[in-house]
């Protein structure tokens, strides 16, 4: 077991890696929206959902590829991953604004307490999950394959593929932006003067509404890239997918620490790798298992979180 | 807004003792012919309608009333609730084909073994707070599925089949078909559960869950035992949650991890807030909404949990105390740091 466990070492490393990257950018959807109104964002899973959908339709319906045509190659392959990835962030980007302003905003006016609006978000997500369900007849949509996968090189015994690469390399670059975005703009120092003191950030002239919107379309955005880099990886979806990467990027988030973007970072990494990890020595089936024991070990050992903010004060 | 709580809490305490017990028997007797309706505008277009009082409505109305113990009284947001009906379920199933015992003996088993887990979970969760115990509750949920699935003696994927029926008491048989035996038996358990709450809401229990919902640091200060309080509230919760699964498993004879995901105790939670949290007849209102709104609308059949989602969405930014909200005096004063 352990012998095998080495021999493929580094080819579950890579795959953890782009899985974790994976659910990075979901945890930056649930982290931005908690750090800003202090509340689990329960729709962000089917925004990942839509996300993944909307890659499909570029690959397939704007650059007709079928499940018989042949890979593209050269610059017409990544003027196809560029188009899909940009169209499936603006899809989950605009879909995210308009959820909170769907579900949460009236109730956040109201000052309506946090089970509200969760209720609210489930709903939303109902409506978007039952909505694409219907679409889809309930069926699994395969992607056709617009790249092949080829191996690029070779890590001690593991080959690297290119889909792994492209997912954590582009990953990286969007979170370099999105740090960038959080701590050198206009708009990034509201979002945290925000997440510091809503009332105070309101006294010193920030749009709250604003501020609030921003923040949605950003972890839209982080949320819809991940819905691409899902479906370049797996090259299928469904309508029921975003549930479990959902409550799994929901984990990182938290293992992390909620409402802290490096936590994020780490957490989705950590749990990506020990995912993969677990399901290679105890099967596939225990993996939610392992991952949910780990995390009560952590906030056991270090109750917010591995880089959380003090969320013991924080109420529910 | 219209309070109908406070216009309905006005009426019972203006009335006298008579015409309490008139409003109550007059509830139940409304409830009890429930299962004779089947003919008129209630009756559901594709399932049995009789079924449907059972499962969902009934099943939902009493796990509503537990979980809404540990959620509306004491503010602690539990995700995992059909832990608890999986395990009672589980415990029926296993003790009921494996064992002489009968249904009646093993609801207590079943509903202590319920109490248990509660325990096992809540001991090292209720000192988490907020979010992180949500998302704990959520995982032990989802964890209860995932033995049940993968454990050969709970039957993994095909689960448990030829689960006993109760053994008749007092004259009454149990067939698998007699779907108003079953609804009366759940009215009494419903019944039940709903005393127990009222008789703890009053008491010493009650307070404490009280404070703790409106501030948690300031009842500690203030010398309540916070911690044990919560543990009793999830552990209470619990054991309705565990009669619920003994009695669902021995309802339908047949048990599958299929039958306890997540997605029940969302629902749940849904009626819980749906209807007004922290108040009891609220929740049940909720409760009987959900459970039955999906089966009455099964005409629309593809859409209708789009529907349902969309009602959700629709009564929540309408009145995000529920229906019928608790009483005004007892809301947690707004959080002036909220945004």
């Amino acid at each position: 077991m352990i012998g095998n466990f080495l021999d493929q070492f580094w080819s579950l490393t890579f795959g953890g890696l782009s899985l974790g990257f994976i659910y990075i950018l979901i945890a930056l959807g649930y982290t931005m929206v908690y750090g800003v109104l202090r509340m689990i964002n329960f729709a962000n899973s089917e925004i990942f959902m839509v996300g993944t959908f909307a890659t499909i339709i570029v690959i397939r319906d704007l650059f007709k590829f079928t499940q018989a045509s042949e890979p593209a190659t050269g610059l017409r392959l990544w003027l196809v991953l560029a188009t899909a990835l940009i169209f499936s962030m603006l899809v989950s980007g605009a879909l995210s604004m308009l959820v909170e302003i769907v579900a949460y905003r009236r109730l956040r006016r109201m000052n309506s307490g946090v089970l509200a609006p969760l209720i609210s978000a489930i709903g939303v997500s109902m409506v978007l999950a039952e909505s694409v369900r219907i679409l889809t007849d309930s069926r699994p949509v395969a992607s056709p394959r617009a790249m092949e996968k080829k191996f690029i090189g070779q890590f001690f015994d593991a080959g690297i593929r290119i889909d792994n690469t492209i997912i954590v390399t582009s990953a990286l670059i969007l979170f370099a932006v999105l740090i960038t975005f959080v701590n050198r703009t206009r708009m990034g120092k509201a979002i945290r003067a925000v997440s510091m003191n809503p009332n105070a950030a309101r006294l010193m002239g920030i749009n709250i509404d604003g501020v609030v919107s921003a923040t949605f379309l950003v972890g839209g955005l982080m949320t819809g890239a991940a819905g691409f880099f899902y479906t370049l990886k797996y090259e299928n979806t469904a309508s029921n997918i975003g549930f479990e990467l959902g409550i799994a990027a929901f984990t990182a988030a938290i293992l992390g620490g909620i409402g802290n973007i490096k936590g994020a970072f780490y957490g989705g990494l950590a749990l990506g790798l020990l995912e993969t990890y677990a399901s290679f020595f105890l099967g596939t089936q225990w993996k939610a298992v392992t991952v949910f024991v780990v995390l009560v070990l952590v906030l056991y050992t270090r109750p917010n979180g591995l880089f959380g903010e003090a969320l013991t004060q924080t109420r529910a | 807004m219209i309070n109908l709580r406070d216009k309905g809490a006005a009426i019972w305490e203006n009335q006298g003792r008579f015409g309490r017990i008139g409003i109550a028997l007059g509830a139940m007797t409304v409830a009890a012919a429930l299962p004779f309706m089947g003919g008129t505008i209630l009756n559901t277009p594709i399932a049995d309608y009789e079924s449907v009082l059972v499962y969902p409505i009934a099943m939902f109305v009493l796990m509503a009333i537990g979980l809404n113990i540990v959620i509306g009284k004491s503010g602690l947001l539990d995700l995992g609730y059909v832990a608890f009906f999986a395990i009672g379920a589980y415990t029926m199933g296993l003790l009921g084909t494996r064992t002489g015992l009968n249904t009646w003996e093993i609801l207590p088993i079943g509903i202590a073994m319920a109490m248990f887990s509660g325990i096992i979970l809540g001991v090292p969760a209720l000192k988490l707070r907020g979010d992180y115990l949500a998302i704990i509750t959520l995982g032990f949920g989802e964890i209860v599925r995932i033995v049940a699935l993968n454990l050969g003696t709970l039957g993994r994927s095909e689960g448990i089949i030829n689960i006993p029926t109760p053994p008749g008491i007092f004259g009454i048989e149990y067939r698998f078909d007699s779907h108003r035996i079953y609804y009366w038996t759940l009215l009494m358990l419903i019944l039940l559960a709903i005393w127990m709450v009222r008789r703890l809401s009053v008491r010493r229990a009650g307070r404490a869950w009280e404070s703790i919902r409106q501030d948690e640091d300031a009842a500690e200060l203030l010398g309540v035992p916070t911690f044990k309080y919560k543990v009793w509230a999830f552990v209470l919760g619990a054991s309705v949650g565990g009669a619920a699964g003994v009695f669902y498993a021995s309802k339908t004879l047949f048990i599958a991890p299929d039958n306890f995901t997540l997605q029940i105790s969302i629902l749940i939670l849904a009626c819980v807030v749906f209807g007004g949290m922290g108040n009891i007849w609220g929740v049940i209102l909720g409760a009987v909404i959900l459970g039955y709104l999906p089966d009455r609308i099964r005409f629309i059949s593809d859409a209708r949990l789009l529907v349902f989602g969309l009602v959700l969405v629709i009564m929540m930014n309408l009145r995000p105390d529920g229906l019928l909200p608790r009483k005004k005096r007892e809301k947690v004063l707004p959080n002036k740091e909220k945004p």
